[in-house]
């Protein structure tokens, strides 16, 4: 409940702050999605209302936007390149094993809610594909090795509190 | 006295571990207790030797790469810090034949300088184009930028300074600049190398465009995938402000502009610059049909520029030294340079900025060096992920946008993609028929339909169903497509589709000769 509440007046705050710059929908999206991961279906009406838009307009943006997601992400989003130039480095070799790996495939979170999966097309890290991106870290020539060494670091970080 | 020792912080140097290389340095010198002076400079773009660790000599910058964290201590032992020898020596960075050879305008700064510092952007011939542009009249700017012969580096190709001048001369009290940097193909990092290695040149450039045209807004649309360059572009636009370089009263001229920049949301299709106009709105990124062109009714039915990051980028330099000096490069209608950008299956990955002219042979193998994994190149995609596969029968095709246009490929924005020998033609073909589908915004029937229909119909191929009877069909289905879409990720998708048919019908399954398209 209190959750919600909060998650609310989020939202509120983030649309009232952004609401009149021209075309703000998009930065209240990438606001909401910053803050708490992802847009909750919920607050489709209170964004509505705010930039005197349809739910359906707001929604139809929503959904329109590959980055955009209505469900809580993982704790990580692993987004693995796609497209031609880490195809010819063996990309797709990469892409078996991380689903296998992971035991997920795209669009999907694991069930300890640690990794989710998406695949991305072009990170503009071309010269060293396959390219990798989890949270604003980009990896460069990922191998099936250096994948699992990846997530390892990011497991030990969680053991290791920061100062 | 204190040794100036360059990391770069560009996002692909990182990727191969540039932070830890720093952080390692830093440590190691403080152990040592020794003073440097610790500089992320961005890319020259020689990706295979990064990260690449420079330190300034009396001789020069001295090189060193790829290095990794764990060969920091050893490069300490070796003096590296007084230029001393090391397995991964270099020698001089700038007398690398990669670097040496290529005609470096646009990219003149990136790789030498601080990228968010403004003071060096000034040490290093930044901001003089502006000042020139704001000593003469705003026809007299147009006119240096249409006599460059300066073409939208983005991929259209339309020439920059006729684009300038109908917005000039249409009245509005409102105009706007965007700056596209929505850059979604595939092979491409040049826009990123530029916002993330030299971002006040884009910022200049976009300024000068304002004050050329009359508009006082600039936005950089910017795709969500580069963090790394939105954190850069924003440090950069608020140290320009601070400075009097954006705003009001601009370096005491009276004129006035002012930037920002908006983030995409992982969709291709906003690279699209009526889709791209759409989104900045608020809205789904649906094509909006043209006429009337964005130079008259564009953003919120104002007139506007739209413009690539290289066009933008290349601007300052011209305004600098003259029309004339830039437009002396280049070949044919084709003028100045082009950063082209090496990538795939290459061993010498990187950013190659020359003068239009050089054959994709020459770039492939002099500057490449063939391909990463040793085995013989098979085709090359160049242009992004619309653009055609050229066979080795294409390789001597000079890099110019006619003469790729004459034998139906595309320049496009520079992007090269290297396949070696082992890539399966028809498996692509399908790619790229999958890509459209997913990347279509829906408004039109042949991209939203015929990418699907496409899909399924080179699946059918590749299961070597009815493959004759499939060809033609998708070939027909190609027609559709490239005639009846609104834009070009519909209207282009044939492309590498039917060169991927055309010049390797084997791996669809056939055996005679290929039809001409």
């Amino acid at each position: 409940m209190t959750a919600a509440v909060n998650t609310q007046a989020l939202v509120n705050d983030i649309t009232s702050a952004l609401k009149d710059k021209p075309g703000a929908l998009l930065p209240i999206l990438h606001g909401i999605q910053d803050a708490i991961g992802y847009v909750p279906p919920d607050c489709v009406p209170d964004i509505a209302k705010a930039l005197s838009l349809s739910r359906a307009e707001v929604h139809g943006v929503i959904s329109f936007y590959h980055y955009f997601r209505t469900t809580p992400p993982g704790q990580h989003t692993i987004y693995l390149c796609r497209a031609e130039s880490c195809q010819a480095l063996g990309s797709e070799d990469l892409e078996t094993y991380a689903k296998e790996k992971l035991g997920i495939d795209f669009h999907e979170t694991t069930a300890d809610g640690k990794f989710s999966l998406e695949p991305v097309y072009c990170l503009g890290n071309c010269a060293c594909s396959p390219a990798m991106q989890i949270g604003h870290d980009i990896y460069g020539r990922v191998s099936a090795d250096s994948f699992d060494a990846a997530l390892a670091e990011l497991q030990q970080a969680e053991l290791e509190p920061s100062a | 006295m204190t040794i100036t020792v360059y990391v770069p912080n560009d996002s692909s140097a990182v990727s191969l571990g540039a932070d830890r290389v720093a952080k390692a340095i830093a440590a190691e010198a403080e152990q040592r207790g020794i003073s440097i002076n610790l500089i992320r400079n961005g890319s020259f773009g020689l990706y295979w030797l990064e990260p690449l660790v420079e330190v300034a000599t009396e001789q020069g910058r001295v090189g060193y790469g790829p290095v990794q964290a764990s060969d920091v201590s050893s490069l300490f032992d070796a003096n590296f810090l007084q230029g001393g020898t090391h397995a991964l020596s270099l020698g001089i960075v700038e007398d690398l034949p990669y670097l040496k050879k290529q005609q470096r305008l646009t990219f003149a700064r990136i790789g030498k300088t601080s990228p968010t510092d403004l003071n060096d952007y000034l040490a290093n011939d930044g901001y003089r184009g502006l000042a020139n542009a704001l000593a003469i009249s705003q026809a007299d700017i147009v006119k240096a930028v249409t006599d460059s012969g300066l073409r939208g580096r983005g991929g259209a190709a339309f020439p920059t300074g006729i684009k300038w001048n109908t917005v000039l001369n249409t009245q509005a009290e409102q105009k706007y600049i965007i700056c596209n940097a929505d850059e979604g193909d595939s092979g491409t990092f040049s826009d990123r190398m530029v916002m993330e290695g030299d971002p006040f040149v884009l910022i200049e450039g976009m300024t000068i465009a304002g004050i050329a045209v009359g508009a006082s807004q600039g936005y950089i649309y910017l795709r969500v995938e580069y963090p790394h360059a939105h954190i850069a572009l924003n440090t950069a636009i608020a140290n320009a402000y601070q400075a009097g370089y954006l705003g009001e009263d601009i370096q005491g001229s009276g004129k006035t502009f002012h930037l920002e920049v908006r983030l995409g949301a992982g969709a291709y299709i906003c690279g699209e610059e009526t889709s791209l106009m759409e989104s900045l709105e608020g809205k789904r990124g649906l094509v909006r049909f043209k006429p009337p062109l964005p130079a008259i009714s564009g953003l919120f039915g104002k007139p506007t520029v739209v413009n690539n990051v290289i066009s933008l980028a290349s601007v300052p330099i011209i305004l600098d030294k003259g029309g004339d000096y830039y437009r002396d490069f280049g070949m044919g209608r084709s003028r100045g340079t082009l950063p082209l950008q090496l990538a795939g299956n290459i061993k010498q990955a990187g950013l190659v900025e020359l003068a239009f002219g050089l054959t994709l042979r020459e770039l492939l193998y002099d500057f490449g060096g063939g391909s990463a994994s040793g085995r013989p190149i098979k085709a090359v995609q160049v242009g992004g992920p619309l653009g055609a596969y050229l066979p080795e029968s294409q390789f001597d095709t000079p890099l110019d946008y006619e003469a790729f246009a004459a034998q139906w490929t595309v320049l496009g924005h520079g992007g090269v993609v290297v396949f070696d020998d082992t890539v399966d033609m028809a498996k692509m073909a399908k790619y790229s028929m999958e890509f459209c589908a997913i990347e279509s915004c829906g408004k039109c029937t042949p991209c939203r339909i015929g990418s699907t229909r496409g899909y399924e119909v080179m699946d059918e191929i590749i299961n070597g169903h009815n493959v004759e009877q499939n060809t033609k069909l998708l070939r027909d289905l190609c027609n559709t497509l490239l005639n009846g879409s609104l834009c070009a990720l519909g209207g282009m998708t044939p492309y590498p589709v039917l060169s991927a048919l055309n010049h390797f019908p084997k791996d669809f399954g056939i055996d005679e000769p290929a039809q001409v398209a």
